[in-house]
């Protein structure tokens, strides 16, 4: 089996001799410039060639890639300001979910974000992006806050799954998930999700019951983890691969199933190969469906929320 | 081998606690609507007996008996689980949804049933539980849901998980529409449908001793510093933790959800939308 981290090592290995060889060349003052070229044009053979034959297992690694730039690297790299605000008024502030308001492209937002760590302590703290109930407790008084004045919601939705822990377990993660979609179904301004790498279950959908879900091309969107359902259907974590292939989790099958509305395109080698492009890409998305959304009244803006989920599921009326 | 005729014949006649061993007499247990006299446990009910169990007599009608699963995702072995599922269950989905009286007031009502495939909720479930919920507006009637469900139905994959938002927004409408909906949760009601429809009911009754949460009792151990309480993620420990509003052993089932029929009636009774 072929891991992203086994596939990436030669890509890394030409990168760092591409690095070597800028810096001999300035150091000394030579012209290396074809043999850079031709290392970089290696590079990106070798890309285009693994990027091509990515099965769902690779993309569940690129999803989860340590890498991989989380919603506040997005927020920082897409809007002109931002302020984040804290806490849920019912004495939790959860730090697996950033929230705040927005200026992008001239638009006044609220964003809601799960938000991972990048080393073991901001990981621990942020409880890798598994939010607990006062998460989305935080999350709907957002959402709230929008509604009150008028402001377009986005959210980025990046989890591997909501907390299972007793303490969140005693506190209502279930209750909070279902409030949470609730509320998001009964506002009347513009909301748009983007899922920008594990949209883990009911975790991920708290925060998508939106006019408009967009998945980042490597991202992946699960009923349950792939290690979870190989546990179940091959009594077999190991076979996460297999089980990935089964629940069509990524962004190609979702949307030719109906289930989102459009696949944001990553740079060659994945979004944390290019952050920037990457954000400047997920911001144009957005922009152009705010744009489309921005001629809807609120009561319509409500109604194509409601018709958007009402169509999905696939059964058979027997006569 | 006439002996051995008998002791068969008799078995029929014993059935033992799924909890405490002790061995029952079949008439003595179905009149205790299969609460053991011994433990107070409460067994698991097929579908259609709770809804029978539960209505005035001869006024369920079934609604939407007529939908069926399919395979959307071509998944390993679920079209045999989809067979084995509806004759275990006697039923063709995880739930069964109609129209009735209870105590002759009119109401919508469904019941999932754990033997189909662990009540999971896939396409069906969702559009029967959200046409339930629209019925119930367009008829101005309550909704009472007794939920039994693992959760989200993993064999649909994301198409699942979107049932869990569609519930959510029919009941977001009915809620709108100043109606009432009765929430119980029967064992074992978890995941995906404990995180949707069943957790926004305006009450949420439970059965004593049912399992009542979020993710598996094992996940959730591994997730969490120290060892879960004995009475984790039951209805006791939900309600003490203000999850739920009562703890309502079987035989007083019927009497509140009538009580609290009753209570709400006055509002939603007098008014009619177009």
């Amino acid at each position: 089996m072929m891991t992203i981290f086994d596939f990436e090592k030669p890509i890394n290995e030409l990168e760092s001799a591409i690095a070597e060889l800028r810096q001999l060349a300035a150091e000394k003052g030579l012209d290396r410039s074809r043999e850079i070229a031709e290392l970089e044009a290696q590079r990106e053979r070798l890309l285009r060639q693994i990027f091509a034959h990515l099965r769902p297992w690779d993309k569940v690694l690129l999803a989860r890639h340590p890498k991989r730039p989380y919603a506040l690297d997005y927020i920082r790299l897409m809007c002109e300001s931002f302020v984040e605000l804290h806490g849920d008024r019912l004495g939790y502030d959860d730090p697996a979910v950033v929230a705040g308001l927005a200026k992008m492209g001239g638009r006044n937002l609220v964003i809601v974000g799960q938000q991972k760590g990048r080393d073991l302590k901001e990981r621990q703290r942020r409880n890798f992006a598994m939010a607990k109930p006062e998460g989305y407790r935080k999350a709907m008084r957002m959402f709230r806050l929008a509604e009150k004045f008028r402001l377009t919601v986005l959210t980025l939705v990046d989890t591997p799954a909501a907390d299972p822990g007793v303490e969140s377990e005693s506190r209502g993660i279930s209750e909070a998930i279902a409030q949470s979609m609730l509320t998001l179904f009964e506002l009347t301004v513009p909301t748009v999700a983007v899922i920008l790498g594990e949209g883990g279950s009911g975790g991920a959908i708290a925060l998508a019951a939106t006019n408009r879900v967009l998945m980042l091309e490597h991202a992946i969107y699960s009923v349950i983890p792939p290690e979870g359902c190989a546990a179940i259907l091959y009594r077999d974590p190991n076979k996460a691969p297999q089980a990935a292939d089964a629940l069509k989790l990524t962004a190609e099958s979702a949307l030719a199933l109906g289930l989102i509305d459009m696949i944001i395109p990553e740079p060659l080698g994945a979004a944390h190969r290019d952050p920037q492009t990457t954000a400047l890409s997920v911001r144009t998305a957005v922009l152009q469906q705010l744009d489309e959304l921005g001629a809807m009244s609120p009561d319509a803006l409500r109604e194509q929320r409601y018709q958007r989920f009402r169509a999905m599921g696939v059964f058979e009326t027997v006569g | 081998m006439q002996k051995r005729a008998i002791v068969q014949a008799n078995a029929e006649q014993w059935v033992q606690c799924a909890r405490c061993k002790k061995i029952l007499f079949r008439p003595d247990f179905e009149r205790a609507l299969r609460v053991c006299p011994h433990c107070g446990h409460h067994h698991r009910l097929r579908a259609r007996e709770r809804i029978l169990l539960t209505v005035d007599p001869d006024t369920f009608e079934e609604t939407d008996a007529d939908l069926r699963p399919t395979d959307p995702l071509g998944f390993p072995e679920y079209a045999d689980k989809l067979r084995k599922g509806a004759s275990a269950a006697g039923e063709n989905e995880a739930i069964l949804t109609g129209l009735a009286q209870l105590n002759g007031v009119p109401i919508v009502i469904g019941a999932m049933d754990f033997g189909f495939m662990g009540g999971s909720m896939g396409s069906v479930v969702g559009e029967k539980v959200v046409r339930a919920f629209e019925r119930g507006v367009e008829l101005r009637c309550p909704v009472i849901l007794f939920c039994a469900s693992g959760g989200a139905r993993m064999q649909e994959g994301l198409i699942s998980l979107m049932q869990m938002a569609k519930t959510t927004a029919a009941v977001g409408r009915f809620h709108r529409a100043g109606l009432p909906y009765i929430a119980v949760f029967t064992d074992p009601t978890m995941a995906g449908v404990l995180a949707s429809f069943a957790s926004l009911a305006d009450v949420i009754l439970a059965e004593p001793g049912a399992l009542v949460g979020f993710a598996g009792q094992r996940v959730a151990a591994q997730a969490s510093v120290g060892k879960p309480p004995a009475n984790f993620q039951t209805a006791e420990f939900q309600h003490e933790h203000g999850m739920l509003d009562l703890v309502v052993p079987r035989r007083n089932m019927r009497p509140t959800l009538s009580y609290l029929l009753e209570m709400f009636q006055a509002s939603y009774a007098g008014s009619i939308t177009p």
